[in-house]
C-alpha cells in the first residue's frame, strides 16, 4: 500500500494526453463490472447457441465455465460463421520490431526498463534492410512495433518507418504507444492505416499493481487509442488484453465490447480482436497464463466469434504451431508468419546467416516459428486459402 | 425458348447469367464456377488482385472470362474512383462493380455515393454495375448516371438467407430498363430459380458455392436452376389463384353473339 500510495494515480491522464468525450469506456465497464461468470448455466448456453443473433448477455453466457462442456458445439457453430463472412481465407502478415526502448516498467513484459536485456532502435537504412528482406519472403502486409518509449522512439521515427514500409508492402499498421488524434493523423498520412493497441487488462485495480512507472501507467488514455486512431483517419483499429494478467473472462468480455461499441459509433471501421496469452520472458520464465489453458483460449475465441461474426480475429506467434493450424479452421482470419520479436535480426532467421551486427533481445518467446512459405503451405494442407493482401490504400 | 437468349451489358454479349461472387474465394471455386457454374464473367476485389504474392488470383482466371473487378474497400465515391482506375491500370478491363459501404459489420451499400461514383465512372468510359439495395429511386439515378445495369442485394451479403427484398427487386425488375443482377444473400440453387423466374437477367453468388460440402455439385446445381428459372420466365409463368379453383375450360364458353340465336 505504501508503494502505490508513491505511484501516480492511474486513472487520471498527464499532461499532454488528450481527452477525449466518449461514453464506450462507461458501458464497457458497465458491463464487465456486473459480470459473474458463475451466474450463468447450461441453459443460457445452450439457449445461447440455439439462437441466430447473439446479443450481450447470450456473449456473456459463452464465455462463462458454464459453457465449457459445449466447447465443440461452440466450435461448429464459429466454424459455420467465419465460413459465411470470411470462407476460407486466412491472412498472413508479420511484425517488425523497430526499437525495444521502453520507458515502463510492467511486470510482465520483456521490454520493462528494468529488465537487464540488449536495448536497440533500428536507423532507418537499417529498417529498410530488414523491410527488403522481409519483402523478399513475399510478405505484403507488415506491423511495425515499438517498445513505448517517446524519448528514444518518437512519432516522427516511428513515421519515417510507415513511409518506408509502404515502399515495401502493400498494407502497414503500427502496434505502438497511444498517441493523441493528431499524431494518429500524422501517422496516417505516413502510409499506416492499422493500430493495435492491447489494453492487457480492463480490471483496472490490477492494471494499477502490474504498470508500475511511466505513462502506461494511465489506464483511461490506454482505453480511448484506438478511438483516436480512427477520429485521426484509421481505417481500422485492433484489441485485446493479456489474457493472464486478470479474469479472463472478464477481460475477454471487456475486449470485445470495446470493439462491438466502437463499431457501433464507428460503422466504418474495421475491427480485430487479438487473443495473446502471457507468455515467458527473458529472465522470467515463471511467466505464464497460468489459468488459460488452449481450450479455455478457444472457447474465448469461439465467443467472439459467435458474437461478432464479421470481425478479424487474429492469433499470434504466442500460440504453438498445432493450436494455430487448428484455430484457423475455426475462428482466426489472420496469423502472423515469419515472425522475429527481435530488434534486426531477419537475416539471421530468414537466412541462417550470422551477421555479427548488433540485435536487440526479444519482448517474449515465441511458439511458432515457421517461415512465410511454410505456413502458406501447410495452410493449404489444411484446405484453407492463404492471403497476403486484401488491402489498398486510398 | 428463344435460341438466342443472351445477356447483354454494357454492349457485351454473354451466354451465361451466372456471376461469380468475390467475398470468400479459392482456387477450387474459381475453377468449379467457370466448369461446372459455366460462368463467364467472375468478379474480382482490386484490393487482392493488386498483389505480388505467388498466387495472385488473376493468374487462375483463364483468359476468355471476363473480369468484373470491383471497388470492395471503398468507403464513399472518391476511394471507388480511385480504385476503379486502378483496376484499369491493372489490366481488369472497362467493367467495375461500384462497391461502396460506410458499416463493416452488414457491408450495406451507401446509395448516394454509389449513384455519384456511377456518373463519374461512367463518363470515364467504364461499364458499370452498381451493388445496391433494390430501391426504385435509386435504380432510376442509377440509370440516368449511366449504369450499365444494377444489382440490388436479394438479403444481407453472405447470408445465405435468400430473397428477403423479393417485392421491392420485383419492383425494379418492372420498372427499370436495365439487366437486374440479383445479388448477395442467394444461398440456394433453388432461390437462384425463383429469382430468375421473376424476370432477373442474372444471378451473383459466392457463400453460396464457397461453404458448399461439394463446391463443384453446388456450382451444377446453380447453373441447372439458373436455366430452369430462366425458361420458365421466358415462356411465362402460369397463374397463381389465391383463392379457389379454376377450370380450364372456360365457364362462359357457351356465350355466343353470333347469327341464329
Amino acid at each position: 500500500m505504501e508503494h502505490s500510495r508513491c505511484r501516480i494515480n492511474h486513472m487520471q491522464y498527464l499532461p499532454g494526453m488528450e481527452q477525449i468525450t466518449s461514453d464506450v469506456c462507461e458501458k464497457v465497464m458497465s458491463h464487465m463490472n456486473s459480470y459473474h461468470p458463475s451466474a450463468y448455466t447450461a441453459k443460457d448456453v445452450t439457449a445461447a447457441l440455439n439462437r441466430d443473433f447473439c446479443s450481450i448477455d447470450d456473449f456473456k453466457a459463452l464465455l462463462s465455465p458454464a459453457a465449457e462442456p459445449y466447447l465443440e458445439e461452440m466450435a461448429q457453430k464459429a466454424q459455420r460463421e467465419t465460413g459465411r463472412h470470411f470462407g476460407n481465407t486466412v491472412y498472413l502478415f508479420t511484425p517488425l520490431y523497430i526499437a525495444n526502448y521502453c520507458e515502463n516498467y510492467c511486470v510482465y513484459c520483456g521490454f520493462n526498463c528494468h529488465n537487464q536485456i540488449s536495448r536497440m532502435k533500428l536507423s532507418l537504412s537499417q529498417i529498410e534492410r530488414e523491410m527488403n528482406i522481409i519483402a523478399q519472403s513475399g510478405m505484403e502486409e507488415i506491423l511495425i512495433l515499438t517498445g513505448e518509449s517517446r524519448a528514444k522512439s518518437d512519432v516522427n521515427y516511428i513515421g519515417e518507418a510507415c513511409k518506408l514500409a509502404s515502399r515495401y508492402f502493400k498494407m502497414t499498421g503500427v502496434e505502438i504507444y497511444p498517441l493523441n488524434t493528431d499524431e494518429y493523423r500524422f501517422l496516417h498520412a505516413c502510409g499506416a492505416d492499422y493500430v493495435t493497441v492491447f489494453q492487457e487488462t480492463y480490471d483496472t485495480d490490477r492494471y494499477e499493481t502490474l504498470h508500475l512507472l511511466g505513462n502506461k501507467r494511465v489506464w483511461p488514455y490506454r482505453f480511448d487509442a484506438q478511438e483516436r486512431a480512427l477520429m485521426g483517419g484509421m481505417r481500422g483499429v485492433a484489441f485485446s488484453a493479456l489474457f493472464g494478467l486478470s479474469d479472463f473472462r472478464k477481460d475477454a468480455l471487456a475486449s470485445a465490447l470495446h470493439a462491438y461499441y466502437l463499431q457501433r459509433k464507428y460503422p466504418h471501421a474495421e475491427l480485430s480482436l487479438s487473443c495473446p496469452r502471457l507468455r515467458p520472458i527473458i529472465h522470467n520464465h515463471t511467466i505464464r497464463a497460468w489459468d488459460v489453458g488452449e481450450k479455455q483460449l478457444c472457447q474465448i475465441l469461439c465467443a467472439y466469434r459467435i458474437f461478432m461474426p464479421f470481425i478479424g480475429i487474429t492469433v499470434s506467434s504466442r500460440e504453438s504451431e498445432r493450436f494455430r493450424n487448428g484455430i484457423a479452421k475455426i475462428a482466426a482470419t489472420k496469423i502472423s508468419a515469419g515472425v522475429s520479436t527481435g530488434i534486426g535480426d531477419h537475416e539471421e532467421k530468414y537466412f541462417g546467416k550470422e551477421t555479427g551486427r548488433q540485435r536487440g533481445d526479444e519482448q517474449f518467446e515465441i511458439n511458432d516459428a515457421r517461415s512465410l512459405g511454410k505456413i502458406y503451405r501447410d495452410l493449404k494442407t489444411e484446405g484453407l486459402q492463404p492471403v497476403l493482401n486484401d488491402y489498398l490504400y486510398v | 425458348m428463344q435460341e438466342n437468349d443472351t445477356l447483354i451489358i454494357g454492349g457485351h454479349e454473354f451466354h451465361s447469367r451466372f456471376i461469380l461472387g468475390s467475398g470468400k474465394y479459392s482456387l477450387d471455386l474459381i475453377e468449379a464456377a467457370i466448369k461446372n457454374a459455366h460462368a463467364e464473367i467472375i468478379t474480382l476485389a482490386v484490393r487482392r488482385a493488386n498483389t505480388k504474392e505467388q498466387e495472385n488470383i488473376l493468374d487462375y482466371i483463364p483468359k476468355h472470362i471476363t473480369l468484373l473487378p470491383n471497388t470492395s474497400g471503398a468507403r464513399n465515391a472518391r476511394e471507388a474512383v480511385r480504385i476503379a482506375m486502378l483496376a484499369r491500370e491493372l489490366g481488369c478491363g472497362n467493367f467495375i462493380k461500384i462497391e461502396i459501404m460506410r458499416d463493416s459489420k452488414y457491408l450495406l451499400p451507401d446509395q448516394t455515393e454509389t449513384v455519384r461514383a456511377t456518373e463519374i465512372l461512367a463518363k470515364e468510359g467504364f461499364i458499370v454495375l452498381p451493388y445496391m439495395y433494390p430501391d426504385l429511386n435509386t435504380a432510376r439515378d442509377l440509370h440516368n448516371a449511366g449504369a450499365a445495369a444494377v444489382m440490388p442485394l436479394a438479403s444481407p451479403i453472405g447470408s445465405n438467407k435468400g430473397l428477403c427484398t423479393r417485392e421491392f427487386i420485383q419492383i425494379l425488375i418492372d420498372e427499370i430498363n436495365l439487366p437486374v443482377i440479383v445479388d448477395a444473400g442467394i444461398g440456394r440453387p433453388s432461390q437462384a430459380c425463383e429469382a430468375m423466374e421473376m424476370g432477373a437477367a442474372a444471378i451473383m453468388a459466392n457463400t453460396a458455392l464457397a461453404t458448399a460440402g461439394d463446391i463443384p455439385q453446388m456450382a451444377s446445381a446453380f447453373h441447372l436452376a439458373i436455366e430452369a428459372g430462366r425458361k420458365a420466365y421466358l415462356a411465362g409463368l402460369g397463374r397463381v389463384l389465391a383463392r379457389g379453383a379454376a377450370s380450364s375450360d372456360p365457364l362462359t364458353g357457351f356465350l355466343h353473339d353470333g347469327e341464329g340465336q
